[in-house]
């Protein structure tokens, strides 16, 4: 087991040098600058803010100097707003973001699961219908559609939930359910799927012939088994989440991460990009190898595999 | 004896976008305490149906028990409510399944598995059915059994898979076993083997066991009396001796001739043709289209069951003193 966590550490240490190379090639590609904006700065006052901030130097040189501050997680400050470093930026934008993350899936995966399984043991029935036809709904309206919407009904017109920012739990609502519905429905329309298949399997008819409950057979013989596949697909539901919320941060005016991440790319400002796109995808790959965790976890075959395969 | 389960008139439909089966057609018979009822007949012959039938395991819809009577120690089962049923199930009857690689689950430990039957029924500590599954375990002949407990079934072979599955329809002690089909996914050395475990187990409990098959050499070993059933009907029910050795029904004498034997030679002798379709089965004896001693009247009417011995009825016109007469009179001429 160690050795299989150490060549995944070694493999996500490699996936995240290939990300921050990518990004490297395609921020110097981008044209303009990070002091073009401003507009009324002279050409020795450029060549000074470039000098300062390493962008003088060969672009080999300055690639060391973004592994180097990559290593050591100093970033630096930010060129936008330079009495800010990228890790203040971080430290303060994350925890809301997160925030937003964590309530969206904890929705997501209950609501789903629960209409996918309802779905199921009311097969060709009235709720299996109408929680498809709300998953099919959620699956093809895109969340900053149904962010707007949301608040022109719900925060505007009736007046239920405040129109933006994040302050109180009533500030979560509507971002929340716009970021989740989407999860949800893919979450509930795979649950059916699968808890369809396994309610047929044999050792479901076997835990009805040992006169357990059908609540103990649904909870403790069928959605485990069931859950597998949604297990597989978290890890995309994850990023898909993530990516989501910098839209929905956007709208919402939520002071998270995706704020900065979004603002740094129209700025160009390089420590800042750099920074928010090395944190997010190391985030995203941790979650990844959770997942991958939790798999083992919940199925007992796939322990095993990986130890025979050590 | 005493009759600890009764079956009377016992019909079983599906329905499906098709039209509706009609799986069991008036299914009668009985089991006395502490004996092996084999119930005998091909795929589709509806032998599995009665046997979820008096478990009241039949998915419903589309199945559903439309007449007939399942009497077990003297209440109707199919009656009772699915409270009351759930109470019964595992408890005073279980089952055994045919596949042992698909009975258990791939997510629990074997131990859990075992356990969790005995701790829904009884009131019983957590150490205590532990010690009551590790001598289950040791009953059905499985080494190491607190080790093989925190196992899970994709570490157990066929063979100790359905060790397990018996330990696990044992465990609460029941008066009935159902078992289908249970050596037919085995390998045959193993089947000999689990066959034996039957006999060992119903020697140590007293326990009453049904035992669904097709395969006449399971059926030779180990049971008691034989019902064999074709197109949704029991056609004839006897001891082993009777049906082996004096069959009346052409079905059964069909069945036995299809059997490989190693003592004589000469080909193999199939029946012909294939059973009644069960949409709409036949008004007489289903079995007529692919009998050599087709009369008329089988096409039209269903033979009455005829006592050859006290143990012994068949379904069959064969019985009536009408045709045994013409018989007679067709080997004088």
């Amino acid at each position: 087991m160690l050795k299989y966590i150490l060549k995944k550490l070694l493999i996500m240490a490699i996936t995240l040098w290939i990300i921050i190379t990518l990004t490297f090639v395609l921020m110097v590609s981008v044209p303009g600058s990070p002091f073009n904006s401003e507009g009324n700065s002279n050409e020795i006052v450029q060549a000074n803010l470039e000098k300062h901030y390493n962008l003088d130097k060969p672009i080999p040189v300055q690639y060391l100097l973004y592994l180097k501050s990559i290593v050591t997680l100093e970033f630096g400050p930010s060129i936008s707003q330079p009495n800010q470093t990228v890790n203040d930026m971080i430290g303060r934008g994350f925890p809301i973001s997160a925030e937003l993350g964590i309530v969206t899936v904890i929705v997501a995966l209950i609501s789903g699961v629960t209409l996918g399984v309802l779905a199921a043991l009311r097969h060709n029935g009235v709720i299996d219908y109408l929680s498809m036809g709300i998953a099919v709904l959620g699956i093809s309206v895109p969340n900053f559609i149904l962010a707007t919407l949301l608040i022109q009904q719900l925060a505007v017109n009736l007046e239920w939930f405040p129109v933006a920012t994040w302050k109180s739990p009533m500030h979560m609502v509507l971002p929340v359910l716009a970021l989740a519905t989407g999860p949800m429905a893919i979450i509930a329309r795979l649950t059916r799927s699968t808890m369809l298949e396994v309610l047929t399997q044999d050792y479901i008819k076997m835990a009805r012939a040992k006169g357990l409950s059908p609540w103990k057979i649904i909870v403790k013989h069928a959605l485990r088994n069931a859950l597998m596949p949604v297990i597989t697909v978290m890890g995309t539901l994850l990023a898909g989440i993530m990516t989501g919320s910098f839209v929905i941060e956007q709208i919402f005016a939520i002071p998270g991460m995706g704020k900065y991440f979004v603002e740094s790319i129209n700025h160009r400002d390089y420590p800042v990009i750099m920074g928010t796109t090395v944190f997010y995808s190391a985030f995203l790959i941790i979650m990844l190898f959770l997942v991958d965790i939790a798999y083992g976890l919940l199925d007992p075959r796939i322990k095993v595999m990986k130890k025979e395969g050590e | 004896m005493e009759k600890i389960l009764e079956v009377k008139d016992l019909h079983v439909t599906f329905k499906t976008y098709g039209g509706t089966v009609q799986a069991v057609r008036g299914v009668d018979f009985h089991l006395y305490k502490g004996e092996t009822l084999a119930i005998v007949g091909e795929s589709g012959c509806g032998k599995s149906v009665t046997s979820s039938a008096i478990m009241r395991l039949i998915p419903s819809p589309p199945g559903k028990i439309t007449a007939g009577k399942i009497v077990f120690k003297g209440q109707d089962l199919t009656r009772v409510s699915e409270r009351k049923m759930r109470s019964i199930r595992g408890v005073d009857i279980s089952m055994i399944f045919q596949d042992p690689m698909t009975a258990l689950n791939p997510t629990l430990t074997i131990g859990t598995q075992l356990i969790e039957g005995l701790k829904q029924h009884k009131k019983i500590s957590d150490k205590d059915a532990r010690i009551r599954a590790i001598e289950m375990m040791e009953l059905v002949g499985i080494p190491n059994p607190e080790e093989r407990m925190k196992q899970y079934p994709h570490q157990f072979s066929g063979g100790m898979r359905q060790r397990i599955v018996i330990a696990i329809a044992l465990i609460c002690e029941p008066e009935l076993l159902i078992a289908d089909e249970p050596t037919t996914a085995l390998d045959v050395t193993i089947q000999a083997q689990i066959l034996e475990l039957f006999e060992k187990i119903q020697e140590v409990t007293g326990v009453s066991i049904i035992l669904i098959t097709h395969d006449l050499g399971v059926v030779a070993k180990i049971a008691d009396r034989i019902a064999v059933m074709y197109a949704g009907k029991i056609i004839e029910t006897g001891n082993k001796r009777e049906i082996f050795y004096k069959p009346q029904h052409p079905y059964t004498k069909g069945l036995l001739n299809s059997v490989p034997r190693l003592d004589t030679k000469g080909k193999l002798q199939p029946i012909d043709g294939t059973p009644p379709d069960l949409f709409s089965p036949p008004q007489g004896c289903p079995f007529t289209a692919r009998c050599p001693f087709a009369m008329e009247v089988c096409n039209k009417v269903y033979p009455e069951s005829t006592a050859v011995s006290d143990s012994h009825r068949v379904d069959c016109w064969l019985q009536d003193e009408r045709a045994k007469q013409l018989l007679a009179t067709m080997v004088t001429n």
